[in-house]
């Protein structure tokens, strides 16, 4: 058997949820192969991956997938996937948010879960609108661009979400793109093996809405846009600002050790306990 | 705007009502059904036809809460919302009506989760009948453009200042196209003067607003609160035949159809008073007399109009689109059954649950609920299980 068809038999839903809600040529599907692909790879079984998602385009995507799966609300992913890891500890917990997810109406979870560094592994499709409801404004639309509650111009300035989870946290931080597949595979690859609080930022597009308003063409072009102003994390450091003032770095943006949540409050219960000494 | 009446969706006639209103904030966050109204009006402040604030919030509970600050700095402010957004905002919502905040929210009902559903039903503003808001609920287009626009005179009366929801119901009103005529900018500005709050916050003449409510006090305030908004009928009375008077259009906190003849009723709230309309033509078609009773106020509950329309009334099917949640009825049922054996007026009453998230509800549906009220099993006193209500066409 081919290795997608093995892929696609062994991981999708596809006799119940199919076909699926996505437009044709809509990154996410992109982001959902490099997922499969990176969870087969860690050779977890599926009953041992939970995957929690908020409400919105990318928030359907546990529903075509052979896991434990949660459909939250909107914003809320991160804090039911907390609660599901301290339950229980041992599964891996992976939380699947689209941009307003994450730094919009979940914007306050976010940045507690990757201060708290608790285990979990935040997968963030980026799109710079809310796609589901039909491309609103979101956190993410960049300064000057259109969208369906700002039609002339946006007049806020955009989250950076990957360097927000730097500040806040996180211990593993990767931006990748929807064009660049393979390095999404690798990124979520190390994420998932990384204890504490991971990210990974997946740059896509929405053409049927942000494309659309903001003329940015086909999906096609919209991912040959992600290719000509994306820079790997190594290239950028050779480059100058001036250089690097329209790109934005792809790759490993942080990997760092901290302790993560359980492993510090096991220490504190053998303080406590007197089991252990301070 | 043209004269006369112009075919258009609804929600866009919503959001250009609040234009026309000349609404000064505007504060929202977007969710399915309520897109249209937010999106139209992000364009018309954008664009310069409305000279408003516009703020693009990152959740329903900011949006709530913007709109309580921009009102409390004196602002006429409007916002809306669906679903888990007005969930999301309740913890606002009883702050924008116990400081007095006479915010208008166009209130685009729909189905909470889970199971996730974007249809419609009433189980979002049911879950929020008791935030101290004046409830409106709307049977059609024009109702909704109306009904804004009274919103607000009815929200800044200086004896009301309380903060109005108009109710309509998503997507079968929402996104539907009706033919509604816009009344001119002239009437309405001279309808709904400019906001002049009684307490604002202004550097000149500094108040406190939300300070603490110590036991000794705290009852007092409820009391005051409630009073206003018990008391605010009238005005709703006063400025829907003021309306009348001015545009040619009047409406009443509670409307009857075909009672005249009729001692079966049903009563309902929102759109699909028209649907019932429909099929109590098509029973008379059939030589059967049945009557509806509209609930257009729900807060304060309009019990003097409502015993006056049940006058001769022998049987009611309270029509509900939302689940009791453990409750012997669901929320309309059971004001009405209070109202009905406080006042021993000694009806047979029946609850019935039509229409969650988005379930179509026909003709034949009432048709089979007024022969369930006359079979013999129904006019029993006390149900024999402990559910005392109908989901009708409920599977399994
Ligand atoms: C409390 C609440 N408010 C609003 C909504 C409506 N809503 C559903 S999805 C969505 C935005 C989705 O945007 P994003 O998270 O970026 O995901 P995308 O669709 O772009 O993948 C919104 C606003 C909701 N479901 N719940
Ligand atoms: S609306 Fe945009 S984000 Fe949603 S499926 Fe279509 S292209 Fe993808
Ligand atoms: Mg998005």
């Amino acid at each position: 058997m081919a290795e997608i068809t093995r892929l696609i038999h062994e991981y999708l839903r596809h006799d119940k949820k199919f076909p699926h809600v996505w437009c044709p040529g809509c990154g996410i599907g992109i982001m959902l192969g490099a997922l499969i692909r990176a969870i087969d790879k860690t050779g977890y079984s599926k009953d041992d991956i939970v995957l929690v998602s908020g409400i919105g385009c990318t928030g359907r995507l546990p529903v075509y997938v052979d896991f434990n799966t949660l459909h939250t609300t909107h914003g809320r992913a991160l804090t039911f996937a907390t609660g599901i890891k301290l339950a229980k500890p041992r599964l891996k917990v992976i939380v699947i948010m689209g941009d307003g997810d994450a730094v919009a109406i979940g914007g306050n979870h976010f940045i507690h879960a990757a201060r708290r560094n608790i285990d979990l592994t935040a997968i963030i499709v980026n799109n710079n609108v809310y796609g589901m409801t039909g491309g609103q404004y979101s956190p993410t639309t960049p300064y000057g661009m259109k969208s369906t509650t700002t039609i002339y111009s946006n007049v806020e300035h955009a989250f950076n979400i990957s360097e927000l989870a730097v500040t806040a946290g996180a211990v593993f931080v990767g931006r990748g793109t929807v064009y660049h597949a393979k390095l999404l595979d690798s990124l979520m690859e190390k994420a998932f093996a990384k204890v504490g609080f991971s990210v990974v930022e997946i740059i896509s597009h929405c053409h049927t809405q942000f494309g659309r308003l903001n003329r940015m063409g086909t999906a096609v072009e919209m991912m040959q846009w992600q290719r000509d102003h994306s820079v790997t994390v190594e290239k950028a450091a050779q480059m100058k600002a001036e250089e690097l003032k329209d790109k934005f770095k792809i790759g490993v943006l942080v990997d760092r050790e901290l302790p993560a949540y359980q492993d510090e409050y096991e220490k504190v219960r053998k303080w406590a306990k007197g089991t252990e000494k301070r | 705007m043209k004269e006369g009446k112009t075919g258009i969706e609804v929600s866009i006639a919503a959001s250009i009502a609040a234009k026309l209103a000349r609404v000064e904030v505007v504060a929202a966050y977007p969710i399915t059904p309520q897109t249209h109204i937010v999106e139209h009006l992000s364009e018309l402040v954008a664009n310069g036809e409305l000279d408003a604030s516009y703020v693009n919030v990152e959740s329903e509970h900011s949006a709530m809460s913007a709109c309580c600050g921009a009102s409390a700095a004196g602002a006429r402010t409007f916002t809306s919302t669906s679903a888990q957004g007005m969930e999301l905002m309740h913890e606002i919502l009883f702050i924008a009506s116990a400081m007095r905040f006479p915010i208008v929210m166009a209130a685009v009902n729909r189905a909470l989760s889970s199971p996730l559903s974007i249809w419609g039903d009433h189980s979002d503003v049911m879950a929020a009948r008791d935030t101290g808001w004046i409830m409106l609920f709307c049977e059609n287009g024009q109702e909704v453009v109306d009904s804004i626009i009274m919103a607000f005179k009815i929200a800044e009366d200086r004896r009301v200042l309380l903060p109005v929801m108009v109710n309509l119901d998503g997507f079968s009103l929402s996104h539907v196209i009706e033919p509604i005529e816009f009344p001119s900018q002239e009437k309405v500005d001279a309808f709904l003067p400019p906001y002049d709050p009684l307490y604002t916050l202004h550097p000149d003449k500094p108040v406190t607003m939300g300070a603490y409510g110590m036991p000794e006090l705290y009852t007092e305030a409820k009391y005051a609160q409630e009073m206003a908004l018990i008391d605010s009928k009238k005005v709703v009375i006063e400025v829907m035949d003021d309306f009348g008077k001015r545009f040619g259009r009047s409406y009443k906190p509670v409307e009857t159809y075909n009672t005249e003849k009729a001692d079966t009723v049903f009563i309902a709230l929102g759109s699909i008073n028209e649907n019932i309309k429909t099929a109590i033509d098509m029973l008379k078609e059939e030589g059967r007399e049945v009557g509806l009773i509209h609930l257009r106020l729900f807060r304060p509950f309009p019990s003097d109009e409502l015993i006056a329309a049940l006058k001769g009334v022998k049987r009611v099917a309270v029509i509900e689109r939302a689940m009791p949640g453990g409750a012997m009825n669901s929320p309309l049922f059971n004001e009405i059954s209070s109202l009905v054996h406080s006042n021993s007026m000694g009806i047979q009453l029946n609850n019935y649950i039509v229409g969650l998230g988005g379930r179509d509800v026909n003709p034949e549906d009432f048709h089979g609920i007024i022969d369930d009220m006359l079979s013999p099993e129904a006019k029993k006193e006390t149900p024999k299980e402990e559910k005392n209500y109908r989901v009708i066409g409920v599977r399994g």
